[in-house]
């Protein structure tokens, strides 16, 4: 763990797995929870952790490097269901890239549970993880000008779901009608990072 | 219908509703959002009387003008501007007193970028997230305004300060960012480093409420390896495939794929936000806290 200062109260504690980040930010949430932690912001992303608007952020980084983070623990939320129609333009091209038949890309996604690694690019989009690293798949060469809310994507080791419509670079399987960010909701984003998610596949109507 | 209220005659070239923005839900893909220049804001919401966190206009350039339904009590700042209310010239960073259906227009930046107009009672719009300022990254909060819009007003609470004018900043002729390097500065050649904090730059045309964008020369990378995603603060100097280094504004991306290099200190970027395009920049590198 390596533990970087960012300005002048902000730290990035970098660790060597998507796996230990969402471990350290389990537990930075629970100090926080605690009261043993004051801090403004804590945003884990896919190897780091940052930590923004710390009163000392020196001490809380020798404090850091120097202690064992617990694993993650057991996950108690509940799972997410997003019902999904496997339909994106670019499920051949998925299955050409994982060599099996699209049909194929929709059993294995929907029987893969998910979880949130971090949220960013827009409110409420959620990075899942799940997939094993052999489907990774690259970003689109071109991206799309306009890919439309509900649209599940994959983009490298992630799933992603588009909040609203947006220009986007990722590989559209599919497309759900949840409703992943609606600011009049408690809470506004339907999945945030620690989030379970499973896809639901629904019939073709 | 209430009479507190302001209608929009000429919405100018960017004008948003503005407060303290929405830090806490960075882990969410929320920027925090604000004004640009928090102390400008700050200032002329003490000026009519507001409290901090009421919610003022910003304008881009070209200034705006507005029609209120009843008297209110204005302050405009940040960047330095005419101000007239019915044609008739009136005060610029002290407190102005608008009658019902008076015309108040905030004319096209003399020097710097933003100006700043309080309203007695502050401009209600519904919040989201606890705050009212327009996102443009993601589209929070209220849309720019538009010719026409009518945006609430809230109820004074406390008379305005007593005062001629307020001193304020001018806007920089020169911009210096202090910046401490970091957290990934060793993904750039020594030498990236050194130009970063010895060359000239300029403010580029293509900033906006985002970022800061610069010209000058390019910062040549070490790495040249993919960077997972990761957290980005405010100020934070990310720099591109195109090696031109961008100061992340309020509106910023949450979290980032480019290396950020370095950050710039919280109090320069109230001067970062009134830096017109062209206007030379010298980043400076300064010892953390």
């Amino acid at each position: 763990m390596r533990a970087l200062p960012v300005g002048d109260d902000a730290l990035l504690v970098e660790v060597s797995s998507g796996e230990e980040a969402q471990a350290l930010h389990a537990e930075l949430l629970r100090r926080r929870a605690q009261g043993s932690l004051a801090v403004r912001e804590i945003v884990p992303a896919a190897r780091t952790v940052l930590l923004d608007g710390l009163a000392d952020p020196a001490r809380l980084a020798s404090e850091l490097t120097t202690s064992e983070v617990p694993p993650a623990p057991p996950r108690a939320r509940a799972v997410v269901e997003l019902p999904v129609r496997y339909d994106g333009p670019d499920l051949a091209e998925v299955a050409a890239h994982w060599g099996v038949l699209p049909h194929e890309v929709a059993e294995i996604h929907a029987n893969t549970e998910f979880s949130v690694a971090f949220c960013g690019f827009a409110p409420g989009f959620g990075y899942l993880t799940g997939l094993p690293p052999r489907y990774d798949v690259p970003r689109r060469a071109t991206p799309r000008t306009a890919v439309p809310a509900g649209a599940v994507a994959l983009a490298g080791p992630y799933t992603g779901v588009y909040p609203r419509s947006s220009p986007g670079g990722w590989q559209l399987i599919g497309t759900t009608d949840a409703v992943l960010w609606d600011h009049t909701r408690v809470p506004a984003a339907l999945l945030s990072p620690g989030t379970r998610v499973r896809f639901v596949p629904v019939g073709r109507s | 219908m209430t009479d507190r209220a302001l209608a929009v005659v000429r919405a100018g070239a960017l004008t948003t509703v503005q407060d303290l923005g929405r830090p806490g839900h960075a882990h969410l893909g929320v920027p925090r959002s604000g004004a640009l220049d928090a102390p400008a804001a700050a200032l002329v919401n003490r000026l009519v009387g507001n409290a901090p966190e009421a919610a003022v206009l910003e304008t881009t350039l070209v200034g705006c003008a507005v029609r209120p339904r009843s008297a209110v009590t204005v302050a405009v700042g940040g960047a330095p501007c005419r101000v007239t209310v019915d044609g008739r010239p009136a005060a610029w960073g002290a407190p102005v007193r608008v009658p019902a259906g008076a015309l108040l227009d905030i004319g096209a930046a003399i020097c710097g970028v933003r100006s700043y107009v309080a309203v007695s009672g502050g401009i209600t719009v519904e919040p989201v997230l606890g705050s009212r300022s327009t996102d443009l990254l993601s589209g929070l909060g209220p849309p720019p305004l538009t010719d026409g819009t009518v945006l609430p007003l809230g109820r004074p609470t406390r008379p305005h300060a007593r005062v001629d004018v307020a001193p304020q900043p001018a806007p920089p002729t020169e911009l210096v960012l202090r910046v401490t390097l970091g957290p990934r500065d060793d993904w750039f050649t020594p030498e990236a480093v050194r130009v970063l904090t010895s060359r000239p730059y300029s403010v580029s045309p293509a900033s906006n409420r985002i970022g800061l964008r610069t010209d000058g020369p390019a910062l040549e990378r070490a790495l040249t390896r993919e960077l997972p995603s990761e957290g980005v603060v405010l100020g934070a100097v990310q720099v591109p495939p195109d090696g031109q280094p961008v100061v992340f504004l309020a509106d910023h991306p949450t979290t980032g794929g480019y290396p950020v290099i370095a950050v710039v200190r919280t109090a320069d970027l109230a001067a970062a936000a009134q830096a017109a395009p062209g206007t030379p920049i010298r980043f400076v590198a300064v010892r953390r806290r």
